[in-house]
């Protein structure tokens, strides 16, 4: 009996997420088709459940719909206030539509080759390997990696060079946000009903992070669950209007971009110097190492997912505002900053005078 | 005696969210489109929640799904306000 009800479930899950993914790609409205990848997140999170890995089902909910949605609405909003450059625009209206199905096809040609090599190596690994061999090996060290939940352990310490090279990949990511100049300006207050839910989110976010991080040694959670869900109290902070989200400013950020893979060297060169292999942790330090790396990957993730977010450098004008704040007038967090504070003759604080004052306006 | 008013306090919850459902595919507008939804689906939640909390063990799991309510309720108000103002705010602009 139960086994039927959750084959129909699993039937639903599998037939919900091929229509979902279907209906996100073929429609032409880019928001109804993010907000459908979004729903098609959370379908997915609800399949790795199923599939018994409540790790990855977390970071697909916390990643793959949470922050990516906000990522690409916040991207259409932006497309939609400012249409594509003159240049991108005039390429398109007079190409041949001979060469646009022409490429459409070639795309869809390659996707398809590149699925079913995909499918055909699974179905290859899933053969040749012995079952349960990689289960058992881990179950068999799990003592000597120093936590007990297996995904970690082998995140972090088995396979530890593969989540260092992750890491590389996200600091390079955002070397490339940081390339693209300026972020986006911020958004106006949302009104005193969003404010209220940004006041008692926020802390739970936070919160919630640090439980995931600390969970993750024996239980679902992780660097990169905390990470996702650290970042998202920032976006809520923005979306309520802040200029201030959390992110450190100046060279203190740089330091926590580069958090994750500079606390993985660290610990490794130290481990080499003290005789061990490069991030062969010694069995009774193991949980303090891993702790160690997740806690600074946990805040380099989440700046990275914030810029990316963001979507170029955090603004001085943060900065300056916080600045006159402290120096000239001493208004309690929270409140709109007075137009005088600012004393900087940069184009950046006449647009922020001019910002707040619309915000003063508004209130 | 408690399988079964759990069972019936998630059967009802179901119902709840069917209600929402409905009514987000059948209304006619916007606005009775987002309160079908949002009422519906809140005390469909809550009645969920209640007949799992009588399901389960522990108090820890308890108060989890009382912090997912509660979230959820917090979460759906706010954002059904956003999108009806929006919503309002277009109508008298254009």
């Amino acid at each position: 009996m139960s086994d039927t009800s959750l084959l129909v479930l699993d039937g639903l899950l599998v037939i919900s997420l091929v229509t979902l993914a279907w209906t996100a790609l073929a429609g032409s409205d880019a928001r109804r088709s993010v907000i459908l990848f979004m729903a098609f997140g959370l379908v997915l999170a609800a399949a790795w459940v199923r599939l018994l890995a409540p790790d990855v089902a977390l970071a697909e909910a916390a990643i793959g719909a949470g922050l990516a949605g906000a990522l690409l609405l916040a991207a259409v909003r932006e497309q939609s206030r400012q249409p594509l450059p003159a240049r991108i625009v005039s390429k398109r209206s007079h190409n041949k539509p001979g060469v646009n199905i022409a490429l459409q096809w070639a795309v869809s040609v390659l996707c398809a080759v590149l699925a079913g090599t995909l499918a055909w190596a699974l179905a290859h690994a899933l053969n040749s390997a012995p079952q349960n061999a990689l289960p058992r090996a881990v179950s068999a060290n799990l003592e000597a990696s120093g936590v007990s939940n297996p995904v970690t352990a082998v995140l972090l310490n088995f396979r530890a060079y593969d989540t260092l090279l992750e890491l590389a990949v996200l600091l390079t990511a955002v070397l490339g946000i940081f390339a693209l100049g300026p972020a986006r300006p911020g958004y106006q207050s949302a009104g005193p009903v969003f404010d209220g839910l940004a006041r008692w989110l926020v802390p739970v976010l936070i919160l919630t992070a640090g439980y995931l991080l600390w969970v993750g040694a024996h239980a679902p959670g992780g660097a990169f669950q905390a990470g996702a869900t650290l970042a998202a109290a920032s976006v809520v902070l923005r979306l309520a209007g802040r200029h201030q989200i959390g992110l450190p400013q100046g060279p203190a950020l740089r330091v926590v971009m580069a958090a994750g893979v500079g606390m993985f060297v660290l610990v490794g060169l130290g481990l080499l110097v003290a005789g061990r292999p490069f991030l062969g942790y010694p069995p009774p330090w193991a949980g303090g190492l891993i702790l160690m790396i997740e806690s600074a990957a946990t805040l380099a993730i989440a700046a990275t997912l914030v810029l990316a977010f963001l979507g170029g450098q955090p603004r001085p004008l943060a900065v300056r505002v916080a600045r006159g704040r402290i120096a000239a007038t001493p208004i309690p967090t929270g409140k709109p900053v007075s137009p005088e504070g600012i004393r900087s003759t940069e184009p950046h604080a006449a647009e922020a005078c001019h910002r707040i004052q619309e915000t003063q306006k508004r209130c | 005696m408690i399988d079964v008013l759990s069972a019936l306090l998630v059967l009802a919850g179901v119902g709840f969210y069917l209600t929402g459902s409905i009514g987000l595919l059948r209304l006619p507008d916007l606005y009775s489109r987002l309160h079908a939804l949002t009422k519906a689906d809140n005390l469909g939640l809550g009645l969920l929640v209640a007949g799992l909390a009588l399901h389960s063990q522990e108090l820890l799991t308890v108060l989890k799904l009382l912090l997912i309510w509660l979230a959820v309720l917090a979460a759906s108000a706010a954002s059904a306000h956003l999108i009806a103002r929006h919503a309002r705010r277009q109508e008298t602009t254009s």
